[in-house]
């Protein structure tokens, strides 16, 4: 994979449009935010006029929007005047020269998820020439995948590349105006992913970040949008279970997915963020807006995720349920150990025919950690025959962790069946006794228990993200116990 | 012959209140001994001691097995040195199934035991084998561990537990309490398939019914924390006619 | 200062020098704090997370006042169709938030118990209150607690001392004459020492349909070992608002059973807290809201279980016609020290119109690991099988669609122990269901 460097200095050298000079070389432009940084910004990755038309108005918007607050999540207050919002290759960090520099903590967890080392460098930045040769490896892909149709490739790609796909969909799920978040991505973002997969085509294989060009640093904002066309299907997996450290702060996304009629698109994140130290110090805003519209009749979109750690997370992977007969749904195992606040969920809307959902959320929390599950299954009034069904679970280890649920359900359909079930179990003494006094040790004992809580969630990730999802619950809940 | 258990001077304390006080014990290989006692005595203590329930401290004392010192094991260890415990009250452990936990418990043991671990159709057929002795049906396998089961269905699963894992020491906690006549004689049949002279069990029971079906070579009575009487199968018919009252007043005037 | 502001601000001043306790100074002060804690925003809005689904936009616009106590005792109904067809109970009749014993002959009571008019309790014996009144709310809590602390004038005062038992219920009726735009202010203090047992039973009903408020709190204290049955009934008329709150604090070992039945008012708001404060406490609470025209039927019920072994049950169900609203939100809060706590916790709504909404937020918060908690919530409509199973049994669809109905609220009805509370309220749900074709028929050809 070529390094994110070498492909901003082929950047660089191009020519700017007329009337926009600025030195290259100095060091990134100051942080804050204003007109100049988002036109900066825009030339520096080439787009057409619309698409910097997009950003003004966006961020023109944005500024006119409280910032939200959310009363069981608690953090300290961002300065968005204080973030640099494009940061030029000469201003970062010099990273790491061999891997004896990074953090052996991280190095650690790296060997325990059998990454190898090749890769270990690249995840920890350190700056090497033509690790491998990735530049093939991903072109390669894309080629097989071209011969299908599919168009994969970088968000700024597609901007350039496939203007009218983007210019027809961009924003058609997430509007610029939505919230907060959604409206600073709408104006900085960085980059993203682009996927469009034409009418009738399966996508031969799962799609993954780590194939992108420029997977690594694309940072804060990143912009995803993912079209399949009438009668296709696609498998998206995003993350990697290795520690996501950041010098970054605050994230926020915008992932935004369109099935066409009798369509699906599989979305699965399997997520471990960095949860700085044991007092949550150092800790990751993530903020992610994450929407998908079922267009077409029985269309069908699935988001699947797996979180562990990290700091605070507020992200409500939603599904609209216009088509007649669409299909949503949501999967989720989130765990919290420590001092990790996890504040995740769903939106379910449905608003045609027979339109189906179901959420499937379990939440583990271990030591002090503390889990919110909030969830929204909205039936609107033509919604003739709606069904949902959602089932919320706790898993308490240790009796110092939270787990609340906070569901909102609001029908407005008499044919509708909504139907929502929760409960609560533990890992105690009594059980862990039990299963110890069977001949298993206590890890495995844990283990196993934590792995038939979820049961239900792994099972819809594919299966070398599920392999690698129980291995991330495994070693986040080292020492949770005891 | 050495004795397969050994235990000296057994104190107990649960939160500094003292529970067993100065139990001497000696079992050997094929022998069944029954304890029995009026509630409160320790009986429960004692077996869940045995097992490695650490909230009890053990404040004096010392148990042999085989030679090894029992005390210094964790309780996972103690089972797969053969040790096996059938819980008083199984406890439930919604999201994993019976056969699961049941599979990874029996290949623990003979991976322990350098023996090769059974796949998914050689156990199996172990287990309908066992399943058929204690009348359970095939659908609670596949529930969560004792989920939603009724006092006798946990208390023949802990029987097929047993079974499965053919262990050299069984206690039984109070495993007859709360069965009716048909469930008792189940869980009798179960545990005599499994008599022959390299195992013991150790029968915990308030009621002496349990001990007609499963027939001992001693009986002992815990009360005050203290045997205070051993003798043969005999023993437990008195204690069915007398009660207990003669003997805990002699508990009570032991210091 | 607002419009509304202002006028509540003026009606307070008129007032204050006549509400009960007046010349006590831990009154005084108690009135003006809260008349300043209320004037800061006075009422919530749909941004306040309690708020979120009952929009009180229609206070600003629409104000009350107390209201006077000019109505002729001649000209109230007879009160025999509210009395429980004659059932003996020791009853308390308020005419718009105020004890008239004129209407209703009051006899004294065994020795243990205390049962009164709060008005006279402030005026005669204030110190019996002074710790006791406002105990169970949340300090300075603005809103319609403050002006219930503010504008409060009567309402039933009920002692039971040590071991006492009431065998015979309590009923305390208040009647609304429905003045147009007045409102009344009733504050129900029930106090239950270690050991005692009653049940009480609070109707709410009116002589017309006319716009007026109802804002009444009730303080329960239960005691350890206490038991107390609750009921409260909701028949006020088509256009009452109705703003109640009923907050308990219980102790070890005692036990509350609360009926919420809402089957009257216009916008009915029912708080139901419940302070789980000593070990082995139990509660069930159960609730039933029959809705129709344009009601809006808002049940915000919250437990916290504070010490642990305790025990909490919540029942409820709605039955929507016409355009009607129901907001069912339901709070456990297990706190760290809470283990073995054991909540669940059951909210079914039918829906019987295209118009009807059904909003609800089952939540829990869980701070405990020993616990065992469970909710189950569903939002629908007839089980199409049943129908089915009874029409094949000759039922033609409409008296089907009757019995199953009926079935639905029945399930909240079977746990009332008072038979004649039980009996008047079928009768009033079967009238209620059965007339004006309340169960139109096009509704779900599934």
């Amino acid at each position: 994979m070529t390094s994110p460097n070498s492909q901003i200095d082929n950047l660089l050298n191009r020519e700017y449009p007329a009337g926009f000079v600025t030195d290259i070389d100095a060091d990134s432009v100051p942080p804050g935010l204003s007109e100049d940084v988002i036109r900066l910004i825009s030339a520096r990755k080439q787009e057409p006029q619309f698409m910097l038309d997009w950003r003004l108005s966006a961020y023109r918007h944005w500024q006119t929007m409280p910032v939200p607050q959310w009363s069981s999540v608690h953090y300290p207050p961002i300065d968005y005047d204080a973030i640099s919002y494009y940061s030029s290759p000469k201003s970062r960090k010099p990273g790491p020269s061999s891997l004896d520099e990074v953090d052996p903590k991280l190095l650690e967890t790296y060997a325990k998820l059998g990454i190898p080392l090749a890769e270990q460098e690249m995840l920890s930045g350190v700056a090497v020439d033509a690790v491998f040769d990735s530049v093939s490896v991903a072109t390669t892909f894309r080629d097989k995948l071209a011969e299908y149709g599919i168009i994969f490739c970088s968000f700024s790609e597609a901007v350039r590349d496939h203007p009218d796909l983007v210019r027809q969909y961009l924003g058609s799920v997430v509007p610029p105006g939505d919230n907060f978040y959604a409206s600073l991505n709408s104006a900085v973002f960085s980059d993203g992913s682009f996927v469009f997969v034409p009418k009738g085509v399966r996508c031969p294989m799962e799609l993954s970040t780590y194939f992108r060009i420029n997977a690594a640093n694309t940072g804060q904002f990143e912009r995803t949008l993912i079209i399949a066309d009438a009668g296709s299907y696609v498998s998206y997996l995003e993350g990697c279970t290795a520690p996501m450290r950041d010098e970054n702060q605050l994230h926020a996304a915008v992932v935004e997915l369109v099935a066409l009629e009798d369509a699906q698109i599989k979305y699965s994140t399997v997520q471990n963020w960095y949860p700085g130290d044991e007092e949550g110090r150092g800790g990751i805003y993530n903020f992610v807006t994450k929407r998908g519209a079922c267009r077409g009749v029985n269309a069908r979109i699935s988001w699947t995720q797996v979180e562990t750690g990290s700091a605070i997370t507020w992200k409500y992977p939603s599904v609209i349920l216009e088509g007649d007969g669409s299909v949503g749904e949501f999967y989720s195992v989130a765990l919290t150990n420590n001092l990790q606040q996890a504040d995740t969920g769903t939106k379910m809307i449905h608003i045609g025919k027979n339109t189906r959902s179901t959420i499937i959320s379990k939440g583990i929390s271990a030591r002090r950690g503390q889990n919110a599950y909030r969830g929204l299954v909205k039936v609107l009034k033509g919604a003739e025959g709606a069904r949902n069904y959602t089932q919320c679970d706790s898993l308490l280890i240790g009796d110092r962790c939270g787990a609340h649920t906070f569901p909102y359900i609001e029908v407005k359909n008499p044919t509708a069946r909504v139907e929502h079930e929760a409960s609560t179990s533990r890992i105690g003494e009594d059980q862990l006794f039990y299963c110890r006094s069977r001949g298993l040790s206590a890890e495995d004992a844990v283990t196993m228990i934590v792995n038939g809580f979820c049961k239900q969630v792994l099972n819809e990730l594919p299966m070398e993200f599920a392999v690698e999802a129980q291995k991330l619950l495994g070693i986040n809940l080292e020492g949770a116990v005891g | 012959m050495n004795a397969m258990l050994t235990i000296e001077d057994l104190r107990v304390a649960v939160e500094d209140k003292p529970i067993l006080k100065g139990i001497d014990l000696t079992i050997n290989a094929g022998e069944v001994h029954a304890i029995m006692g009026p509630n409160g005595s320790g009986k429960s203590t004692f077996a869940q001691v045995l097992a490695g329930r650490d909230q009890y401290a053990v404040t004096h004392g010392r148990i042999d097995y085989d030679g090894q010192d029992l005390l210094a094991l964790p309780p996972e260890e103690r089972a797969r040195a053969g040790i096996f415990l059938a819980f008083q009250y199984p406890v439930e452990i919604p999201g994993v199934s019976n056969v699961y936990l049941l599979k990874t418990a029996v290949n623990a043991l003979r991976k322990h035991r350098g023996e090769p671990e059974l796949d998914a159709m050689d156990f199996l057929t172990l287990v309908q084998q066992r399943m058929a002795l204690v009348q359970i049906d095939e659908d609670l396998l596949y529930r969560s561990v004792n989920a939603g089961f009724s006092g006798g269905e946990k208390k023949r699963n802990e029987i097929l537990q047993m079974l499965m894992l053919e262990p050299r020491l069984a206690i039984l906690d109070e495993t007859d309490s709360g069965l009716d006549i048909d469930a008792l004689q189940i869980v009798a049949s179960g545990v005599n398939s499994l008599r022959n002279k390299d195992r013991a069990f150790l029968v915990v029971t308030h009621y002496q019914r349990l001990l007609n079906y499963i027939k001992p070579d001693y009986v002992h009575v815990l009360a005050g924390g203290r045997l205070v009487k051993s003798g043969g199968p005999e023993l437990a018919q008195e204690l069915e006619q007398r009660g207990y009252g003669w003997l805990q007043e002699q508990a009570g005037a032991a210091p | 200062m607002t419009i509304p502001q202002q006028h509540y601000r003026e009606a307070f001043e008129r007032q204050r020098d006549q509400l009960p306790g007046a010349g006590v100074p831990w009154i005084t002060r108690m009135r003006s704090r809260a008349m300043t804690a209320f004037q800061q925003k006075l009422f919530p809005d749909t941004r306040v997370e309690s708020w979120k689904y009952t929009d009180l936009r229609s206070l600003d616009r629409h104000v009350f006042a107390p209201a006077t106590a000019t109505v002729r005792l001649t000209d109230l109904p007879d009160l025999t169709p509210w009395l429980f067809d004659g059932a003996p109970m020791h009853r308390l009749v308020f005419v718009d938030g105020r004890f008239t014993p004129e209407l209703h002959p009051f006899q004294p009571l065994l020795t243990g118990v205390t049962l009164s008019s709060l008005a006279e309790i402030l005026n005669a014996h204030p110190e019996q209150l002074e710790h006791v009144l406002g105990e169970t709310l949340a300090p300075e809590r603005p809103g319609f607690d403050a002006m219930n602390t503010a504008f409060l004038e009567d309402g039933a005062f009920i002692r039971l001392e040590r071991d006492a038992v009431l065998e015979q219920p309590v009923h305390l009726l208040f009647i609304s004459t429905g003045q147009r735009d007045s409102m009344t202010t009733v504050r129900n203090v029930i106090q239950a020492a270690p050991g005692s047992a009653a049940t009480v039973i609070e109707s709410w009903v009116a002589l017309n349909d006319v716009a007026c408020m109802s804002n009444s709190i009730t303080e329960i204290r239960l005691d350890e070992g206490a038991a107390l049955e609750h009921y409260k009934l909701e028949l006020e008329g088509a256009a009452a608002t109705h703003i109640g709150g009923t907050y308990v604090r219980q102790y070890r070992d005692s036990r509350l059973v609360s009926h919420s039945i809402a089957l009257g008012g216009r916008l009915v708001r029912n708080e139901l807290q419940v302070d789980l404060d000593g070990a082995g406490a139990e509660c069930a609470l159960n609730g039933l809201t029959v809705t129709q025209g344009r009601q809006h039927v808002d049940n915000n019920t919250r437990i916290d279980h504070r010490q642990p072994h305790a025990t909490s049950n919540e029942w409820y169900r709605g039955i929507l016609a016409d355009r009607s609203r129901t907001v069912f939100s339901g709070r456990i809060v297990v706190h760290p020290d809470a283990q073995r706590t054991r909540a669940q916790q059951s909210n079914h709504s039918l829906l019987l119109s295209r118009d009807a909404e059904a909003d609800a937020r089952p939540q829990f918060e869980i701070h405990a690991d020993d616990v065992q908690c469970a909710h189950g919530c569903t939002v629908g409509e007839l089980d199409a099988d049943a129908l089915f199973y009874l029409r094949s049994r000759a039922l033609d669809e409409a008296a089907a669609r009757s019995l199953l109905v009926y079935a639905f609220a029945a399930d909240v009805l079977e746990r009332m122990r008072l038979e004649p509370v039980r009996h008047y309220l079928e009768r009033k749900l079967a009238g209620r269901l059965s007339g004006d074709n309340r169960l139109p028929r096009e509704v779900s050809p599934h």
